[in-house]
């Protein structure tokens, strides 16, 4: 072979990449393999259809390559990211760009299979190699020197995380440290290398791509190659069916283990806790540990504040809603008593109001909700005021999707027989399953601080303003899951002043008494509050509002301040 | 000793010959079950128990007297929609017991 063209230490490199190209290929294969007959035709459909297929473009650039959600998040860690991913994904580029003009390449007379070859390893080394124009010298040095700042911000992190506004890392064992390290030093032996020419450092620059090539399936940096995969899939608009296979496994190669899921959990309060994480449920996920993972799944308040701030927007809670629901029960559920219910609500009202099960331990809500209707003049009815039948959710949480069919029938069926036209519920955790699960054609269903906002703009309701400070928790199941951030705080502001919490909307703190999770103690959860209620009164508000009566309760034994419905403070204003 | 009165024979529950492996599994993985005081506000909030028989504080007595067929039928009543969970003074995870009795 020619002296310009080859030299062994190409080798490990070819070596590498050929395993990691070959690994990724095989892996996409078992991916889509894995999904569903009819997930399949889905994704398939979805690479064609155009609003897809540009919300495609659009993310694989925004996230994969300019990494906009990092950036979001925080600005250092942002630049670090980008530095290194981004810069290296320059370097490729313009080398394979640069290759045509390279001297003395182009006049060497190889051609075929060598040529190809050649093409595969040159851009990484070319400078020992070959000449290069003055433009391409600068843009390939700059982009290294932008790579080796990135890496020197990322060693800082190692030492201090709070540089980039983090307080909790992940903690990796030995292969993720190890390949870590090797990331940490391509690019330094790649610059010396370039600048000196010495053979070993040749050797070692490419040694070192090797190491991160091989190891890279096996590590956290598989998220490189599989997040574009994952983006494809989510568009087509995919459910994880199974907690390891199909699309929750492209899911699971897809999490970068960055941890930032570990600050955001409002489980974190406790550092015992802090193992619970999304970031380690994956990785127990891809370790095949599968009684460590069902464990985490079934610790999980399910309050979606992990999915909320993942520069991946991994859907870790439907992944463990998926464990769960792959749990066997011995015993199943028996709600055939269910058919003999009958409605005690008379029909021929437009508004049916549901309290549902929460609702009826804090009766204020439903006493505010009454006065709140009546001075609107509505023509109402309560579906459940003898106490009714639970709306399924709680059962949909504890993975007896099944079983809650049975509610869930039951209650359609009464709401039908009412002919109303609207449906109002104080309660956000059965908002959710009304909203997903419920086929109520032609009845809308608003959650009250929807209702109540909507009957003060059209002029239904008359209230005061005074001048007492709220502030708004934003409960998990109506801010996080259907963005209804606005309507309460519209309520609110109507009525007196709104001051901001500490966290606020998608980053809102879950009140720990979610009925996600199973194991946590009492215990547990009363830290978990007594954190949220310190975030809440970040600017000394007189009173905490929330729109949740699982919050209203749980907050109202750790709160130093009255903690009261929506509906309880529009109904002292009428 | 005879009083002169007795219950019906098939009220007995002799103690020493009952099958307590359900209680007992129960109580090695929620230890938080020794703790009931049966207040009953479990089964007085009970969504379940608006339309049928369930009740936890009898669900628990039944299991703790090796009653555990009764047992079993009861608790496929339940909803799980943690009401008894939330108003238990004792803070006794009641929703992660009933799921625990199911697996």
């Amino acid at each position: 072979m020619n002296q310009y063209i080859f030299h062994p230490f190409v080798l490990p490199f070819v070596l590498g990449m050929a395993f990691v190209l070959t690994y990724c290929l095989v892996g996409l294969f078992r991916i889509i393999g894995q999904l569903p007959k009819d997930d399949r035709k889905k994704f398939w459909r979805s690479l064609v259809t155009p609003k897809t297929a540009w919300a495609n473009i659009r993310d694989l650039f925004g996230d994969c390559l300019f990494h906009v959600k990092i950036w979001k998040r925080n600005p250092i860690l942002g630049y670090m990211h980008s530095a290194i991913a981004f810069g290296w994904f320059m370097i490729i580029v313009i080398g394979h760009v640069m290759l045509f003009t390279l001297k003395p390449l182009q006049d060497v007379d190889v051609h075929g299979f060598a040529r190809t070859f050649t093409n595969f390893y040159y851009p990484i080394f070319y400078k020992h190699f070959a000449e290069e124009t003055p433009v391409f010298a600068f843009l390939m040095d700059f982009f290294l020197i932008v790579i080796i700042t990135g890496i020197f911000i990322a060693v800082v992190k190692k030492i201090y995380s709070g540089v980039v506004g983090v307080k909790r890392v992940t903690k990796f064992g030995f292969a993720d440290n190890m390949i870590r390290f090797a990331l940490w030093t391509i690019f330094p032996f790649r610059l010396i290398a370039e600048k000196t020419n010495i053979m070993a450092f040749w050797w070692l620059y490419s040694i070192d791509l090797m190491i991160f090539m091989c190891m890279l399936p096996f590590t956290r940096y598989m998220h490189i190659p599989t997040e574009a995969l994952f983006i494809l899939l989510k568009h087509a608009g995919l459910k994880p069916r199974e907690p390891r296979k199909g699309y929750a496994l492209a899911q699971i190669y897809s999490c970068p283990s960055c941890g930032l899921c570990i600050d955001a959990c409002p489980m974190s309060v406790n550092d015992k806790n802090s193992g619970n994480t999304s970031a380690y449920f994956m990785k127990k996920l891809r370790n095949a540990d599968d009684a460590e993972a069902k464990r985490i799944a079934e610790t999980c308040m399910q309050c979606g504040k992990c999915v909320a701030v993942c520069p991946v927007s991994i859907e870790s809670c439907d992944i463990k809603m998926s464990q769960r629901e792959a749990t066997p029960y011995i015993i199943n559920s028996d709600h055939s008593y269910l058919e003999n219910v009958e409605s005690s609500s008379s029909v021929n009202s437009t508004v049916l109001y549901f309290a549902g099960c929460m609702t009826q331990l804090t009766p204020k809500i439903m006493r505010s909700m009454k006065k709140i209707m009546e001075a609107a003049g509505e023509n109402y009815e309560f579906l459940d005021k003898d106490g009714g039948i639970c709306c399924g959710r709680p059962m949909m949480l504890s993975g007896k999707k099944s079983e809650a069919q049975a509610m869930i029938d039951k209650n359609t069926e009464l709401i039908k027989k009412s002919g109303a036209k609207k449906l109002v519920l104080s309660c956000p955790i059965c908002y959710k399953v009304f909203k997903e699960e419920y086929k109520l054609e032609g009845i809308e269903i608003q959650h009250h601080t929807q209702y109540i906002n909507e009957l003060i703009k059209n002029g239904k309701l008359k209230v005061s303003k005074g001048d007492v400070n709220y502030v708004y928790h934003d409960p998990c199941e109506l801010g996080r899951a259907f963005g209804v951030y606005d309507e309460p705080r519209e309520v609110l502001e109507n009525v007196g002043n709104l001051r901001k919490a500490k966290s606020e909307k998608e980053l809102s703190i879950c009140c720990g008494g979610s009925l996600g999770s199973f194991n946590l103690t009492q215990q547990e959860r009363d830290e978990i509050t007594a954190n949220s209620v310190d975030d809440l009164m970040y600017n000394h508000p007189d009173e905490i509002v929330t729109a949740c009566p699982l919050c209203l309760k749980t907050f109202s034994k750790k709160s130093p301040v009255q903690v009261k419905d929506i509906s309880e403070i529009v109904s002292e204003k009428i | 000793m005879d009083f002169g009165f007795c219950l019906s024979p098939s009220s007995h529950v002799k103690m020493d010959s009952i099958d307590l492996t359900t209680f007992n599994r129960l109580k090695e993985t929620n230890p938080d079950v020794n703790t009931c005081i049966a207040c009953g506000s479990c089964t007085s909030t009970c969504t379940a128990g608006n339309f049928t028989e369930m009740s936890f504080r009898r669900l628990l007595l039944m299991l703790q007297r090796g009653k555990e067929d009764e047992a079993k039928k009861m608790i496929q009543r339940c909803m799980l929609c943690g009401k008894c969970t939330l108003v238990c003074p004792r803070g006794i995870n009641i929703r992660k017991i009933l799921l625990d009795i199911t697996r």
